[in-house]
Order: C-alpha cells, then sequence, then structure tokens
C-alpha cells in the first residue's frame, strides 16, 4: 500500500502541476502599463513555488516508498547532515527565496501603489452601493461639484446626492452607469462608497482595490489596449453581490470624446 | 532541569457516581475532552452538509434541491436556493467549521483528554473552568444554530463578518439584524470558553508536570497544544471585545464600526465616526492566529504519530517545537497580509508582506523535519500513519501557495478570488482534519478500549485524500482566471467558461463528502463492536499508554502518578519490550538521543 501511495502522491503532484504548465486556466490578457511587472512577477513566483511543491512531494513519495519495508534487522538512520543541515537548507534556500520574491514583489507593488498620479492625469469618480457601480466625470470646469449623502435617491436618479441647483461645480457633471476611458491616457479614479464595503476589480487591467465607506481612496492607471472588460464588485456587499458590476470601455480619444458629449446630452 | 518540573497537587475529587456528573456535566477533563470531540463531529457534519448544498448550487443555479424548503421555506422557495440563502449557508459553513470543528477537534477534544495524561498529571487544575469551558462553547453552538430560525435567517455577511456590512443592521440585508447579534454573541460566547480552555491548558503544562517530565520531555503533541493555548489566550481576547462592539452597534446605538453618512435605500443612516478598518484589523489580529490554532495542534498530532510508525524520534524534537513557537509569535505579524487591497495604506502592506514570507521558513523547517525523519525510518503504514503522511502532502500544497498571497502586488490578482479559498482549505482546514482523522485513529483504542477497522479506515484515506485534492486544487485554477468568491451564481461573462470546473469540484465534493459517512460508520460501529484494544496497540512511548487500564481510570493513572525517565520518543532502540522504551520505564537503555 505505501508504494501506491507514494505513486498516488507523484500522480496528483504531476497532474495539478499540468494546467498551470500548459496555463489552461491562467490570468487573463494584460491590458494595462502597469501589469507587466506583476504578471513577471506572476511567473516568478510560480516557478519558484512549483519547484518547491514538486520537490516536496516527490521527496515525500520517494522515502515512503522506500522506507516502509524495511529488512529485517536494519537500523534507523539518520538524514545525511541531520536536522541542522535540514534548518540551514531552509534559511538558505526558502530565505533567499522569500526575500527576493519580497524584494522584486515590493517593487512591483510600490510602482503602482506607492507612486503619485501624473497631474495631467484623466480625474473620474467611481462611486459604489448595493448593487451597481456608478461613475462622474467632471464636465467642461474639469471639477467634481461636492456630494450631499441627504440628497441620494435612486428614485430621482440623483445616485451621487448632488445638488445641481445651487452648487455651480456640479452643474456640468456627467453621471454615468458605464465607464469609458481613453486608450494610453492616465485615469486617477476616485473611489467613494455610499453604502458599505465594496471593491473595484478588472481582472485584465491589473487593477484591484477595496471601497472604504468614510474613507475616500484613489487609485490610477492607464490603459493600453481597445476593448470592453467587466469592472466586478469582490467585496461581500449583500445579496446582489455576485451581480454587482459595470463595463469599462477602453476607447480611442476621438470615441471617447464623442461618447462623453453623448453622455453629457443626456445629463 | 528535570528536577524543576513541580506537580501541585490539586484536591483530589472522587469519581462521581451519577450519570450526570459522570457523562454530562463531569469534571473529567476525559469526558470533556469526548464532548469536544462529540461536538466538532456534530459540527462537522452540519458544516459538511450546508458545503454540500453550496457546491450544488454552484454547479447547477437553478437546481431545486428536493426537500430545501423545508429547511427555510423563504431561503428556498420551491426547493431553488436565494442568493442571500446561499450566503447564508455559505457564512454558516465558515463559522462552524471554523470555530466548532477546526478548533474544538484538534486543541479542545485531543487536547482536553490526552495533555493532563501525557505529563502525567491526574487532571487539570481548575476542572471546574474546564467544564464550564465546554458547556459554555456548547451554549455558543447552539445561539449560532439558533439563527437558522429567526424570522429572516442567520447573517449572510461571511465568515469574517466585514463591517460595515456586519454592523448597520437589517438594512444591509436578509440576516444582517437578528442574525448578526446571534452570530457576534455566539462567537463571544465561544471566546469565554477558549479563554478558559487555555489558561487550563497553559496551567497544566506549566505546573501539573510528573516527576521527571521536564519541558523537554514532553511530547510533541503537548508541545502543539501549549503553544496554541498561549496564542488562543491572547487571540480570543482580541476576538470577543470586538464582537461585543459588533453587538453595542447593534442594540446600543453605537458607532465603533460604522462611518458618517452611509446611505442605504435612500436613508442617511443614524451612524457617524466609526472606522470600518477598525473591525478588520481587530478580526485579523485573531484571524490570523487562527490559522496557526488550527493547524499546531495538527502539527502536533501528525509527529506524535509519525514517530510511533516511524519507529524513530523526530530528526530532532527541539527544531520542531523552536518552529512551532516561531509559528506562534510570527503569527502575530502577519495578518495584515489579508488588507493589502483593504485601503490600508499601502506601505504597511510592504511591512506585512516580509514577516509573511518569513513565516514561510518555520513551516519549511517543519516539513523538512518530517520528511527528513522519514528517511532511513522502518515506517508502518496504517491508517493513523496514512493521515498523518497526507496531512503533510496536504500541508505542502497549502504552503506552497502561500507564497503568492504574502506578496501584495500579487494580491492585486488573486485577492477575494477562489486561490485564496484554495490555498486556506489546504493548509488550514484539509490540513488540520487530517490530523484530526489521524489522531483518531491512533487514539481511538485508549479513548475507547477498543480498536477501529482497519480496512475500512484505509477505504476512508483513499476517498478523502485522492477527493481532497480534486476539490481544492482547481480552486486555485479558478482564481488564477479570477473567479471572484462568495458568488452564488457566475453570471460575468468571463466567469462563465469555468462553470464546468465548479461542476467538476461539486462532483468531487458530494463523493469526498459521502466517503466521511464511512468514517462515521466505523466510529460508531467500532465504538460497541470493535476488537478490544491492549493498553498500549502501536508499542508508543508516551504517558497515555501507560495508563493501568484502557480506557485510563477517573484520576488517570489509578493513584499512582508515573515518574519519567526518558525523552519521548524512545524508539529505534534495544529495549526489553522491543524496539522501544516508555517513558515511565526505569530500564537504563543507550538512547537514541536526536541530532540537533
Amino acid at each position: 500500500m505505501a508504494k501506491i501511495f507514494a505513486v498516488t502522491i507523484i500522480v496528483i503532484a504531476i497532474l495539478s502541476a499540468i494546467p498551470i504548465v500548459r496555463h489552461t486556466w491562467w490570468l487573463p490578457p494584460d491590458v494595462s502599463t502597469h501589469g507587466q511587472p506583476i504578471d513577471e512577477q506572476m511567473s516568478e513566483t510560480m516557478a519558484e513555488a512549483g519547484l518547491s511543491f514538486l520537490a516536496a512531494q516527490i521527496l515525500l513519495a520517494i522515502f515512503i516508498w522506500k522506507y516502509s519495508k524495511p529488512r529485517p534487522g536494519e537500523k534507523i538512520k539518520n538524514f545525511p547532515g541531520g536536522a541542522m543541515g535540514l534548518v540551514i537548507a531552509a534559511f538558505l534556500l526558502v530565505g533567499t527565496e522569500v526575500l527576493a520574491l519580497g524584494a522584486f514583489g515590493a517593487k512591483a507593488w510600490a510602482s503602482i501603489y506607492l507612486t503619485p498620479p501624473s497631474p495631467d492625469a484623466m480625474p473620474i469618480q467611481v462611486q459604489a452601493g448595493q448593487f451597481a457601480f456608478y461613475f462622474r466625470y467632471p464636465g467642461p470646469d474639469g471639477k467634481f461639484g461636492p456630494l450631499h449623502p441627504d440628497l441620494i435617491s435612486e428614485a430621482n436618479e440623483n445616485f451621487f446626492g448632488l445638488d445641481t441647483t445651487h452648487d455651480a461645480a456640479s452643474k456640468d457633471d456627467i453621471v454615468t452607469a458605464e465607464m469609458a476611458i481613453p486608450v494610453n491616457r492616465e485615469i486617477h479614479l476616485l473611489m467613494h462608497s455610499k453604502d458599505l464595503g465594496h471593491s473595484f476589480y478588472v481582472p485584465e487591467l491589473r487593477v484591484h482595490q477595496d471601497f472604504v465607506p468614510g474613507l475616500d481612496l484613489s487609485i490610477h492607471f492607464t490603459a493600453n489596449k481597445i476593448g470592453k472588460y467587466e469592472i466586478v464588485c469582490t467585496q461581500l456587499c449583500g445579496l446582489g453581490h455576485y451581480n454587482m458590476k459595470a463595463y469599462l470601455e477602453v476607447m480611442s480619444q476621438e470615441d471617447f470624446d464623442s461618447w462623453l458629449k453623448r453622455q453629457a446630452a443626456l445629463q | 532541569m528535570h528536577d524543576m518540573s513541580a506537580h501541585a497537587h490539586v484536591a483530589h475529587h472522587a469519581p462521581p457516581t451519577s450519570f450526570i456528573r459522570k457523562h454530562i456535566f463531569s469534571i473529567d477533563h476525559k469526558v470533556i475532552g469526548k464532548q469536544y470531540y462529540g461536538l466538532a463531529l456534530v459540527a462537522v457534519f452540519v458544516g459538511m452538509v450546508l458545503s454540500w448544498l453550496m457546491r450544488l448550487h454552484l454547479g447547477w443555479a437553478n437546481l431545486a434541491i428536493p426537500g430545501l424548503h423545508w429547511l427555510s421555506s423563504t431561503g428556498a422557495p420551491g426547493d431553488v436556493m436565494t442568493p442571500e440563502y446561499y450566503l447564508q449557508l455559505m457564512t454558516m459553513h465558515g463559522t462552524i467549521m471554523v470555530f466548532f470543528v477546526l478548533t474544538t477537534a484538534p486543541f479542545a477534544a485531543f487536547g482536553n483528554y490526552f495533555l493532563p495524561i501525557q505529563v502525567g498529571a491526574e487532571d487539570m487544575p481548575f476542572p471546574h473552568f474546564n467544564m464550564m469551558s465546554f458547556w459554555v462553547t456548547f451554549v455558543a453552538f447552539l445561539v449560532l444554530i439558533a439563527s437558522f430560525f429567526v424570522s429572516d435567517g442567520p447573517t449572510l455577511g461571511g465568515w469574517t463578518q466585514y463591517a460595515p456590512l456586519s454592523a448597520v443592521g437589517a438594512v444591509a440585508g436578509p440576516g444582517q439584524g437578528m442574525g448578526v447579534v446571534l452570530w457576534a454573541a455566539s462567537i463571544a460566547i465561544f471566546c469565554v470558553g477558549q479563554l478558559l480552555g487555555s489558561l487550563n491548558f497553559i496551567t497544566t503544562t506549566l505546573n501539573m508536570r510528573t516527576k521527571g517530565m521536564s519541558l523537554w520531555r514532553m511530547p510533541l503533541t503537548t508541545w502543539g497544544w501549549f503553544i496554541t493555548s498561549v496564542m488562543g489566550l491572547t487571540a480570543f481576547a482580541v476576538l470577543m471585545p470586538a464582537c461585543i462592539l459588533l453587538i453595542l452597534d447593534h442594540v446600543a446605538g453605537t458607532s465603533f464600526f460604522v462611518a458618517s453618512n452611509l446611505v442605504l435605500n435612500d436613508q442617511l443612516q443614524p451612524h457617524a465616526g466609526g472606522s470600518t478598518l477598525l473591525w478588520q484589523h481587530l478580526f485579523w489580529f485573531f484571524g490570523h492566529p487562527e490559522v496557526y490554532i488550527a493547524i499546531v495542534p495538527g502539527m502536533g498530532i501528525v509527529s506524535h504519530v509519525l514517530v510511533a510508525n516511524m519507529r524513530r524520534p523526530m530528526l530532532s524534537h527541539r527544531v520542531l517545537v523552536y518552529s512551532m513557537g516561531a509559528l506562534a509569535v510570527l503569527s502575530y505579524m502577519v495578518y495584515g497580509h489579508h488588507m493589502f487591497v483593504s485601503g490600508m495604506n499601502p506601505v504597511s502592506s510592504i511591512a506585512f508582506s516580509f514577516p509573511t514570507l518569513i513565516i514561510t521558513i518555520p513551516s519549511t523547517i517543519i516539513v523538512l523535519i518530517w520528511i527528513g525523519s522519514l528517511y532511513g525510518s522502518r515506517l508502518r503504514i496504517n491508517t493513523a500513519s496514512l493521515f498523518a503522511l497526507g496531512m503533510i502532502s496536504m500541508f505542502i500544497s497549502g504552503g506552497v501557495s502561500g507564497f503568492f498571497l504574502a506578496q501584495p502586488s500579487l494580491d492585486i490578482m488573486l485577492h477575494a478570488t477562489y486561490f485564496v479559498v484554495g490555498h486556506f482549505h489546504l493548509v488550514m482546514a484539509v490540513a488540520a482534519i487530517f490530523g484530526i482523522f489521524s489522531g483518531t485513529y491512533f487514539w481511538f483504542p485508549k479513548m475507547f478500549g477498543r480498536m477501529m477497522n482497519e480496512t475500512l479506515g484505509k477505504i476512508h484515506f483513499w476517498l478523502t485524500f485522492v477527493g481532497a485534492y480534486c476539490i481544492f486544487m482547481p480552486f486555485h485554477y479558478l482564481g488564477l482566471a479570477g473567479n471572484v468568491r462568495r458568488y452564488q451564481a457566475f453570471v460575468d461573462d468571463y466567469l462563465q467558461p469555468l462553470i464546468p470546473v465548479h461542476r467538476f469540484i461539486t462532483v468531487a465534493a458530494l463523493v469526498t463528502g459521502a466517503a466521511q459517512l464511512i468514517f462515521l460508520y466505523n466510529l460508531i460501529h467500532s465504538r460497541f463492536g470493535g476488537e478490544k484494544a491492549p493498553d498500549n496497540p502501536w508499542q508508543a512511548t508516551s504517558l497515555e499508554w501507560a495508563t493501568p487500564t484502557t480506557p485510563p481510570p477517573y484520576d488517570n493513572f489509578g493513584g499512582h502518578l508515573p515518574t519519567v525517565y526518558h525523552d519521548p520518543y524512545q524508539y529505534g532502540i534495544e529495549g526489553s519490550t522491543g524496539d522501544y522504551v516508555m517513558q515511565n520505564s526505569p530500564e537504563k537503555v543507550q538512547s537514541v538521543g536526536e541530532e540537533a
């Protein structure tokens, strides 16, 4: 039985690795300018974790195979190098591996999250609420009007709580249910939650950030491929969580300009 | 050091004679251990049935599950699960499994039964606290289950109960009113039970060791429970007040976890000034140590079972203990990796990333010591050792995905996806459950005086081992493809191609779950009809095998506490009884010693 067990471990380990090696299920193609270090880091980590996984499982299987039928009178033996050898190996191999991963990973993270947006990045506000995203563009004046939570009304389609009667900056704000951005233009996304915790996840864009009620956050990114992508919520927000999504359309500057004009006319 | 081990005398209590004092409100640690095991057994079957229902729904979203409306007529009208009912079952599955199975079985159940015996004590120092710890935990379970019977059902907020979804009340959705209050009350009560238990474990280990039982002569199981109880004392002490604050947000009009100006259903909420992230910090300060509270006892059990079946001590007893201790210390420094994209300062993410990566070093050392100890051993294959070896395989598989989740840059892709679900199920749930199974097959003869059926045990092992991989390995593939967790159906365009993978997982989960019925049958059948067990069926060395009767008498050692002469695992030697010498045997032998 030990030998069957050992073979089973190895077969499971290899079968588990095949879809990873073949990329049967893998990250969707990257459409961002910042995603390359993330993808490289993912591949690097996969190689190191995968080798550790296979090596450990195979070693476990070999020892189960080999030492389950000792010959009569055979004395126990210690692993060459003993425990200290293994401890040193763990510190050297895994320690070096994790420090390298940590350092390169931190660099990739810092290039996204610790780098401010450029001053000419295009501001767009996204508001999350049970169970929809709404987007706001500042209009020709380039300014967002203030929010008045007490004015929020789904019935009146005042999703952000804007006071267009009294707030001059709100008058030209453009509110949409879908997000459009021009390709190759940096976006500064201002994130606001009106009710609970939500999240903004676009796998193709390599963007993922929670909305925190009471704490307005921002992220910035540049999409470099025209296309239509799904924005999904990943923070459990209630019964409609699975269906909380919107579309992000990346378009040429000309298409975007005409899209924004059409949206302005609809306000 | 040996002579320093003190044995504090407790008041001797005569064995009870009434049924109630003997079997229900018992102060005997062994009965309490069995009660915890029974509670965990009930809880794990409830949790497993919930997971079956969830998996069926994930595979076939509009499937009518016959009889489901009996569970909830509003949650499953026409036997088809509603989105909110899916989330409610999911929340209860997670809560029941993490608290009432993974914490109670390896730690409270086996620890209660065997820790005092393994250190040579007749009981724990505070037996009434011990009884209270179980009954408090039992009440906590009833309070949680009671939420199935309130008007809008249990909470749907997930076992992590992130605020403000959990704190604003019924306006946030079904179960978010009374359901959350019952959830938080249950967990706060549960914490009281675990705090009492942890105090008993710590004092038993430090004060109740018999003559000759120095700390380094304690078996690895005892070390595992001792380290876990220190973690339990600090982690549950944070979760309990957090739950009380959450209840106050519901019933006392406070706003600990709710910010100002929130609008739900077009209504401005009457809360102001709270912090959304405060709950996450408090919860994960408990939550990450909880991962190790679940797995460290399993590490101890697997080590203990392996040495008896490898017929040799571990390559290094001390290195294993130091590594388990390092896991415990580091477990408090890593919790922020659950919050990389939560809105926490991004610099903190880097600060939490490094300890998370570094915790892989003691984990790797533990695995290498296990594998290295197999080298040159005389391995016996039985159900207990198969589950112990299976646990090592699962722990490796679940552990390597930690390399990914420790890095904030990769968390951008993997956070809140099935990759995370696959990771924690393998590394803390399946691995811990394999530890529980290994301990059950190993200790059942001592606990009940009968052997378990080995053939049924091996069938149970094979189905569980292959089944667990079929369920949880594909979770990682789904996560890499961006499959978000906590969705009741996959309506997004990019998720629909993944539904066949979900169906495969569902079938695997049903088969693997059904295999657990074999275990249940074996447990019950062997309890009453199993072959009578000898006192030391595995030729093991630690004190639980040195009791005068099997099961042990009320005071464990029949009025004569043993004296310990040896390190815990004197295997692979030439003793008068065979290739081992028991800890309490005065026989002088050439110690096998250890390398480090």
